[in-house]
């Protein structure tokens, strides 16, 4: 019998032993050197004094660290708004029109979701040409008769970050469609049924009916949505540039944090230091953040 | 089904609801389709072409400026590069995620539940706030502009969701037949491999386009760690191309299309299984 155990032990070991050390060494390793690091003063890539919570103060109190993150911190709450807002509900009703079987269900659904495959580094470079000045949006609008509607879309300070936020809708609407798509074929066909017959009119079984039923999809998406938003960089790099130009109205919390971290000609040489602040902020923002949606969601969440 | 949303036997306010929306779906089909076609065409006309007649024809479908793209920028060698990257990791994810929700999901002891625990905490712990330490450990082990650095970064992406998907895949295999092949003489790498493997093969298809999708479009890890064009990825290599032909909008284009046409070709030939693939972590 011991020998028995012995070899289990042995077994158990070996099969999550390789697995166990990449998550350890490159996951959780990481999230704590990055508290570490934050209290610490560097010079270039050498941890010099301990400073306890003096890059935090910094970061939040203090010229030019706390305009800029507040700054960019402001345009993640207006990706995850209007994220929330438009692309979201509209994958709510994109999917329930498909579950529905509308007709050219099986079309739509194939085509809406091609340009969730592309990389954002593509998909943004692709409309930043197009959104130039001088590029495909303005010729349309000019071609339609609109020529009063055309704008630099990505060099004026207001129009800049909702224009980048549409162009990531267009990427990434497909995927909460199909997820919630998925959801709602999964709510039992004789309930919707039975409804219908009762005379149930489309808005009461689906905000009735439907809608409790598919919470947790909801969760999952917006939990997904606040990730994504405070992850926005590849958009900005590819559209606007690592400065988040024009005038830091498209900066967010990932390109002021590889800003600092890496430097650049705006901010100088790298500030470790201040960037591991950024890092924890970021970290404690996604978990918080997912956490309180999980939470205020699964209140509401019903089950048959 | 009678829940169907159809014309035929509808009132009128629903006829109105059902054309607006298809109206809207319709649009938003367009302006995914316009774009990419726009993006073809464009390759092959010239820079003058592009800016005065953006919606004309191209006058004639000459391969020459993806010739130049392919061989002469360096995007032949960015697409192996890719290829290379997202092959040996996602062999990696698949060895060592399936080991892990083998050993997780198939053996009963006390530390089970924080090792389940553990692999799961990098679902919620987005990798790229750890970039400054993840920059130090690579620099450490002197893996800048070597391929194995993001290899080994998106295996640790993607080992949490390989695990939270496979291991709950495997819990579903009933024990018994397990114990028929210990009767049999077969040790547990034999029954990991010759008996559960087999049975969560359509796991393993869900769990390969989950992450190889993503990493294969990466752009953050890459751009940090291989600086070298030798070493660059496609999306890296991309970023580069942009840099440096900023007024060439044919060749830019070009770039574009390369970038992104051999996904959607993918994609048309396979698109069942990209959508139950890429939405396997948000679905039951």
């Amino acid at each position: 019998m011991r020998r028995i155990q012995t070899s289990k032990v042995l077994w158990i070991t070996f099969f999550i032993t390789p697995g166990l050390l990449v998550v350890g060494l490159f996951i959780l390793l990481p999230l704590f050197m990055s508290l570490y690091n934050s209290l610490f003063s560097w010079k270039q890539l050498i941890r010099v004094d301990f400073v306890g919570l003096e890059n935090f103060r910094r970061l939040l109190g203090s010229f030019p660290y706390q305009e800029r993150f507040f700054n960019a911190l402001k345009n993640n709450l207006t990706w995850f708004l209007s994220t929330t807002l438009i692309q979201n509900s509209l994958g709510l009703l994109f999917g329930y029109l498909l579950s529905r079987n509308v007709p050219f269900a099986q079309f739509f659904k194939r085509v809406f979701f091609i340009p969730v495959l592309f990389s954002i580094v593509a998909v943004g470079f692709l409309w930043g040409m197009y959104l130039k000045p001088t590029g495909l949006v303005n010729n349309f609008l000019k071609l339609v008769g609109l020529a009063a509607l055309q704008r630099p879309w990505l060099g004026l300070e207001h129009l800049a970050t909702p224009t980048i936020i549409l162009v990531n809708i267009w990427r990434w609407v497909g995927f909460p469609s199909l997820v919630f798509l998925a959801a709602i074929d999964n709510v039992p066909g004789e309930c919707l049924e039975a409804a219908y017959l009762e005379g149930v009119g489309e808005w009461k079984l689906f905000w009735k009916i439907i809608f409790p039923l598919i919470i947790p999809s909801i969760t999952i998406i917006t939990v997904l949505t606040i990730i994504g938003s405070l992850n926005v960089f590849e958009q900005i790099y590819t559209m606007t540039g690592l400065d988040g130009a024009p005038n830091y109205a498209t900066d967010t919390i990932g390109t002021l944090f590889y800003r600092t971290a890496f430097g650049s000609i705006d901010a100088g040489s790298p500030e470790i230091g201040i960037g591991s602040a950024i890092g924890l902020v970021i970290y404690v923002l996604t978990f918080v953040t997912s956490l309180l949606s999980i939470f205020v969601t699964r209140k509401r969440e019903v089950q048959l | 089904m009678i829940t169907d949303l159809r014309y035929k036997g509808s009132s009128v306010g629903k006829r109105v609801f059902i054309t607006v929306c298809l109206a809207a779906m319709s649009l938003y089909v367009l302006l995914i389709l316009y774009p990419l076609l726009n993006m073809v065409l464009s390759s092959f006309k010239t820079n003058r072409a592009i800016l005065t007649t953006p919606f004309s024809l191209p006058k004639a479908f000459s391969l020459a400026t993806y010739k130049t793209v392919w061989i002469d920028k360096g995007f032949s060698r960015y697409f192996t590069n890719s290829l290379l990257v997202t092959t040996i990791s996602m062999a990696l994810v698949l060895l060592f995620g399936s080991m892990a929700s083998y050993g997780i999901s198939r053996y009963t002891y006390k530390l089970n539940t924080l090792v389940y625990m553990l692999f799961l905490s990098g679902i919620m712990l987005p990798l790229k706030a750890a970039i400054i330490p993840l920059f130090l450990l690579i620099k450490t082990l002197g893996l800048i502009n070597n391929p194995l650095s993001v290899i080994l970064i998106f295996l640790a992406m993607a080992l949490p969701s390989t695990v939270f998907i496979l291991a709950g895949f495997m819990k579903g295999i009933p024990l018994e037949l397990e114990y028929a092949a210990k009767i049999d003489g077969c040790h547990d790498f034999a029954i990991y491999r010759l008996v559960v493997m087999p049975m969560v093969a359509p796991a393993i298809a869900l769990v390969t386009i989950y992450n190889a999708v993503p990493i294969w479009n990466d752009f953050f890890f890459p751009l940090v760690f291989l600086q070298s064009d030798k070493v660059k990825t496609l999306p890296v290599g991309l970023s580069t191309f942009f840099g440096q032909h900023s007024t060439n909008w044919s060749l830019l284009f070009t770039g574009l299309s390369i970038a992104i046409l051999p996904m959607l070709v993918l994609y048309l030939f396979m698109s069942k299984y990209f959508i139950k693939g890429m939405t396997a972590g948000a679905v039951k």
